[in-house]
């Protein structure tokens, strides 16, 4: 049992490690994102179900869609997993053992789980579900990691405190797979170690009821008065999203197994994109490491999807004064998407897009698919199905026939850059 | 320490920010063995606060801190990182321990989880109300220990967050106050009455409820409840308040012990506390009636 300790020899020591190619973890706040997830690239995508999961207020999948989700992404060889990350009270843990044979039952490859309860009951009664230990249990030293590979686990989410010398050597100590966030929003807490929603206003942030007072304004008092002076910003805990795509080399180079986007509340055009870049740059790299050289256009591109300031959380260094948003209120993203394209006719070049929000003639548009696809172009005249011009496309969904100055595919997005 | 047993404490946590969170005072590895025989000689229990989130580079210690803690004859350690559990499974497994993951202690299956794997107590999540505690207590089949009394931990981070702002402000060179009892407060812009105290060590930054937990009125419920174990945090208080706390709960306690069928509230244990609470600090019962949405 504690043999682990000895072990203290990296597994692989001398020569330089053999590169695995780590698995592209996207969220999927819906049966719709998953698509577009899994389409742009993700080997694998997690959703939430009806109960266990962290955000309550998400669009979260009915068994049925689970299914569908499943079967969806086997098609392109990707897996599905389900977030069933709370902490329970006694009363959340009736009918635990059905949900998760339900699960399991629906072709689910692995929950998320951070509540003890939740893991021993699945490994209990749905041993075909592999069980994730989730980032809310906040492992960040190797021994701990090693505590829950001997509990079974084959694999755990680092906390986001971990910096990239602790998962190198955790990697070196410990044969378990390691799933670490690459992107995206994050606790500034310890996560699993805040209940200010709970105090603010008696919902549970460690059930799903979050309503993020982290990123609330505060005046620092300090002996009885504020320290601020006029003219100043307030306090605040809100951080920075995360973005390693500069750091790609890095994170494969130090055995990440899984990297992990962050966002099942976030947008198709968020997901879609950021799944885009995050795939070129791993087979990029993948293909020819020495080669490697970072696409300012993957940076441009994360940077439309955006609506926060951006910086490598922990992994360098204790994020500080530069890496917390004491500035107003965060802006939208630069882009969002006007359309996706859902036929395209060679013949006369004409795409059909299904609306998302308004776009009209004249519009500069740009338009994207898997791999880096895309180029940029003015909108010509566009029309209704049948045939009709448009003054502009105004409604949700409706479908619109615009000429595009090259190919597209269906699932390919048109995005458009916000005033 | 030794104060807060002659007040009616019959155990106590000691330890350090090295190896424990937030604890009121620091008690040193050098000093462990010496605190430990005073509170026996005393009568009292001393466990050991362990219940820090380890990195790495910190791992090193604890199988010597662990070998140190166990020839001291403390009575338990305290902890929620299973590193601990790995180090006291090789190097003190005749230690007993009690789990303690803060927040995140919430239904008595993880408890009973711990518990299977050698915990003799779980200590319970403050945000869980009374009914929660009983069920929990019915069947986890361990001791469980819940928070009586003082202020609570409601947000811990890992970042500097007090030392970032101050750089923001290019304030840091006059301001950067590290430590617990520094009076630094946070107050949120609806909520100008309530102050939430904050503040920044080497275990990062910490901020703590803007009011005090006191349960001394529910103690009859909670002892019918099964809690073991009743503790009053004395983090941010004074000595005199914290020994007038302790005071107030050994008396209610031992006359329940002596007569409960003739137990009745005296109002005088509250009022004493009363007489020496912060007027910025409510007195309240934290989450026991409580519902909570999700």
């Amino acid at each position: 049992m504690s043999q682990s300790l000895i072990q203290d020899q990296p597994r692989m020591s001398g020569k330089r490690q053999r590169l695995t190619k780590p698995e592209l973890l996207a969220p999927a706040g819906s049966l719709e994102k998953l698509k577009f997830a899994v389409h742009y690239g993700a080997d694998a995508v997690y959703i939430g179900g009806q109960k266990y999961g962290l955000r309550s207020n998400a669009d979260n999948f009915s068994f049925e869609e689970m299914r569908e989700g499943v079967q969806f992404a086997a098609k392109y060889g990707a897996k599905v997993f389900v977030a069933t990350n709370i902490y329970a009270h006694q009363e959340d843990l009736d009918g635990v053992e059905e949900y998760l044979k339900q699960l399991e039952d629906a072709g689910i490859a692995a929950i998320i789980a951070a509540d003890p309860a939740i893991v021993e009951t699945a490994q209990r009664v749905a041993p075909k579900l592999e069980v994730h230990l989730s980032t809310q249990q906040s492992t960040m030293n190797w021994q701990a990691v090693q505590f829950w590979k001997e509990e079974g686990l084959p694999r755990v989410v680092l906390a986001r405190e971990t910096t990239m010398e602790e998962i190198r050597e955790m990697k070196s100590r410990v044969d378990i797979e390691l799933e670490v966030f690459i992107h995206g929003a994050m606790c500034s807490s310890v996560s699993g170690r805040c209940v200010l929603s709970n105090h603010f206003t008696d919902r549970d942030s460690n059930r799903g009821g979050c309503c993020q007072s982290c990123r609330w304004k505060y005046d620092l008092h300090a002996d009885e008065q504020s320290v601020m002076e006029p003219g100043q910003n307030p306090f605040t805990m809100s951080s920075k999203d995360l973005c390693m795509i500069q750091h790609i080399p890095d994170l494969i180079e130090a055995g990440v197994d899984s990297f992990k986007i962050e966002g099942r509340m976030k947008s198709i055009h968020y997901v879609a994109s950021v799944v885009n870049v995050y795939r070129q740059a791993i087979d990029a790299y993948m293909a020819d490491p020495e080669g490697y050289q970072l696409r300012p256009e993957w940076v441009e591109d994360i940077g439309k999807a955006a609506n926060r300031p951006l910086n490598t959380g922990f992994f360098y260094a204790v994020p500080g004064a530069e890496e917390h948003i004491y500035e107003a209120e965060e802006k939208p993203a630069p882009y969002d998407f006007a359309a996706i394209v859902t036929d395209y006719d060679e013949t006369t070049g004409i795409a059909t897009v299904q609306q998302r929000s308004p776009f009209r003639p004249g519009m500069q548009v740009e338009f994207f698919g898997p791999g880096g696809r895309q180029f940029v172009q003015q909108l010509g005249e566009i029309t209704d199905a049948a045939g009709n011009p448009l003054e502009a496309a105004r409604h949700p969904l409706q479908k619109v026939l615009v000429k595009t100055d090259h190919p597209v595919s269906p699932l390919d997005l048109m995005r458009k850059r916000l005033s | 320490m030794e104060r807060y047993i002659n007040a009616g404490a019959t155990a106590v946590l000691i330890g350090e920010s090295r190896y424990g969170m937030r604890q009121p005072g620091e008690i040193g590895a050098d000093h462990i063995k010496e605190a430990v025989t005073a509170a026996h000689r005393l009568g009292a229990k001393a466990y050991v606060n362990m219940n820090k989130l380890y990195r790495n580079d910190e791992l090193g210690s604890l199988p010597e801190y662990l070998t140190l803690v166990k020839d001291a004859e403390a009575d338990a350690i305290v902890f929620g990182d299973p590193a601990v559990l790995m180090n006291l499974r090789q190097y003190a497994p005749e230690l007993k321990w009690f789990w303690n993951a803060e927040m995140t202690g919430t239904n008595s299956s993880a408890a009973a989880y711990w518990g299977r794997r050698g915990a003799a107590r779980a200590v319970l999540a403050r945000e869980l109300n009374e009914e929660e505690i009983a069920d929990l207590k019915s069947k986890a089949e361990m001791e469980i220990q819940i928070q009586a009394h003082g202020m609570t931990n409601i947000y811990h981070s890992h970042r500097n967050l007090i030392q970032s702002y101050l750089e923001h402000l290019g304030r840091e060179a006059t301001l950067v106050r590290k430590g617990a009892d520094q009076g630094l407060f946070l107050v949120e812009a609806e909520r100008p009455d309530e102050k939430f105290p904050v503040y920044e060590d080497d275990n990062g930054t910490h901020v703590m409820s803007p009011d005090d937990i006191c349960l001394l009125e529910a103690l009859p419920e909670l002892i019918a409840a099964g809690v073991d174990s009743l503790f009053v945090e004395p983090l941010l208080k004074s000595d005199a308040y914290n020994e007038t706390v302790l005071k107030s709960y050994r008396q209610a306690l031992d006359l329940w012990q002596r007569k409960h069928d003739e137990y009745v509230f005296n109002n005088q244990w509250l009022t004493a506390i009363r007489k020496l609470q912060n007027p910025d600090r409510e007195l309240g019962f934290g989450f026991l009636y409580k519902e909570q949405v999700y």
